[in-house]
């Protein structure tokens, strides 16, 4: 085998990149519990048990006998493993302890308030998409910018220093690096992140880390400061950008579903929830085993470390009747583990929904011509980093009926 | 049938799967986002959406009993 290596857990079907590779649902189909090995350039290669089964996820992603931040230790070399601060790096109370500091940020009424910025922000991007012009490439002129800007107004973070943190981002999430590579993307990511710290330790801003550092800058380190920025800031950008772009991508290929989301306000939010089951953009975080226990009464170790599949966990008959392989922007929405389960369950989710349900109908709205530029087997889509997306999406319409 | 909702608040993750499907009976904190109870016992009316909240929660902090105490 040549080539990038991608997850086992979020392998792809050839050709096919919404589709779970066929090895997931033979995982799935199998009564047993397997371990697979998963490609880490932090931990190295590592036996895991790999876990397909919605119920099952759910469980797991539950049980707080799977810890996070295993790998937390201050005499090793920094990485995102091993970075205070970092909520996935936590378990139980000093995880809760941690997260009730941000999760004022993200509540839905919050998130609700942040709806007309949400809405200029589109409006920006969907003017730079009309001007760029018949052929632009969507993930730069619309996917990547809005969570961008969304998150470095709600943050604080300057939107001039973009190329920086979204190049060290991607370099983060790209399973196909060395732990050398990795070690000094974080170092740079520490540095910016220092700076930003630091001047609201000096004169906290009103935003975001202004706040956590004015109401809870007694009892945090500059690390772990700087760790929540790191987290806040990949977090808030890299997945709802996929999400935009897959979806987006997905949609031009489904034209009547496109039609749904365009012309049904009130079908938008139960589309996105689709999108969301159907792309799968994210995986988790590998947990590993504080004591024996047993899953549908097969052991995992002390020790074993645990690997969740969300891509084949959104496709279980356990989640509904229907055919899930298929997209069905209409179904009664099931509740899918995208943002994951359990305590760790996705921060910003709602900030994320948010996002998409103003961008996407305003897109085919503004563009009801909207097409792929190119054919669809020619769309460059990432299958091997830890975070599901699209590289470049060229897009074409009829001048006259954008108006 | 009358319906009792319980909270358990140390549990709440903030995720808001329950302020979002029953504004009506949760609502959450402003500071931290953790579950406010605002009707312990919703009208029939919001049943569905309650147990859509309760089922949605990912910290499992919400418990439903009908009138005799069973789940």
């Amino acid at each position: 085998m040549t080539g990038p290596k991608a997850l086992p857990i979020a392998a792809r079907a050839a050709g096919q990149p919404y589709a779970p590779a066929a090895e997931l649902y033979e995982l799935q189909a199998d009564d047993r519990l397997h371990r697979v090995k998963v490609p880490s350039p932090l931990l190295g290669e590592f036996d895991a048990v790999a876990v397909t089964r919605y119920e099952d996820a759910k469980s797991v992603l539950n049980d707080e006998r799977l810890r996070m931040g295993f790998s937390l230790d201050p005499d090793a070399p920094r990485t995102m493993l091993n970075q205070p601060g970092n909520l996935l790096n936590y378990n139980g109370i000093e995880h809760s302890r941690l997260r009730r500091m941000l999760s004022g940020g993200f509540t839905v009424k919050r998130v609700r308030g942040l709806r007309p910025m949400i809405e200029e922000v589109v409006a920006s991007r969907l003017a730079a998409l009309e001007e760029a012009g018949p052929g632009a490439d969507l993930v730069q002129v619309f996917s990547t910018p809005i969570p961008t800007m969304v998150i470095c107004e709600l943050l604080g973070v300057p939107y001039a220093d973009r190329a920086g943190f979204q190049r060290r981002a991607q370099v983060g999430l790209d399973v196909n690096t060395t732990r050398e590579e990795q070690i000094r993307n974080l170092a740079e990511m520490d540095a910016y992140m220092a700076t930003l710290i630091a001047s609201h330790r000096e004169s906290p801003g009103d935003n975001l880390l202004g706040g956590v550092v004015r109401d809870f800058g007694h009892e945090l380190t500059d690390d772990e400061l700087i760790g929540i920025g790191n987290m806040l800031l990949i977090a808030g950008h890299e997945t709802t950008a996929s999400m935009l772009s897959a979806g987006a991508a997905l949609l031009l290929q489904n034209p009547e579903q496109l039609a749904v989301v365009r012309d049904e306000p009130d079908a938008a939010a139960g589309a996105i929830e689709e999108l969301l089951r159907y792309c799968a953009p994210a995986t988790t975080m590998p947990r590993q085993a504080a004591e024996t226990f047993h899953v549908r009464g097969q052991e995992i170790r002390e020790g074993e470390k645990v690997v969740v599949s969300v891509l084949v966990a959104n496709r279980d008959h356990a989640l509904s009747d229907g055919d899930l392989d298929t997209l069905n922007v209409r179904r009664e929405p099931v509740s899918h583990v995208t943002f994951g389960y359990g305590a760790h369950q996705c921060l910003g989710q709602q900030l994320a929904r948010m996002e998409l349900r103003v961008a996407l109908p305003a897109l085919f709205n503004r563009f009801p011509t909207l097409a792929l530029a190119v054919p669809p087997e020619e769309v460059d889509y990432r299958t091997t980093a830890l975070v599901f997306g699209v590289r470049r999406l060229p897009v074409t319409w009829t001048r006259e009926e954008a108006s | 049938m009358s319906m009792t909702v319980e909270i358990d608040e140390p549990r709440c993750v903030a995720a808001g799967h329950c302020a979002a499907a029953a504004p009506g009976v949760f609502d959450q904190r402003d500071d931290d986002g953790v579950v406010v109870l605002l009707d312990p016992t919703p009208p029939a009316g919001e049943h569905g959406k309650v147990r859509e909240a309760a089922a949605l929660c990912p910290a499992a902090a919400i418990t439903l009993r009908d009138r005799g105490g069973a789940r």
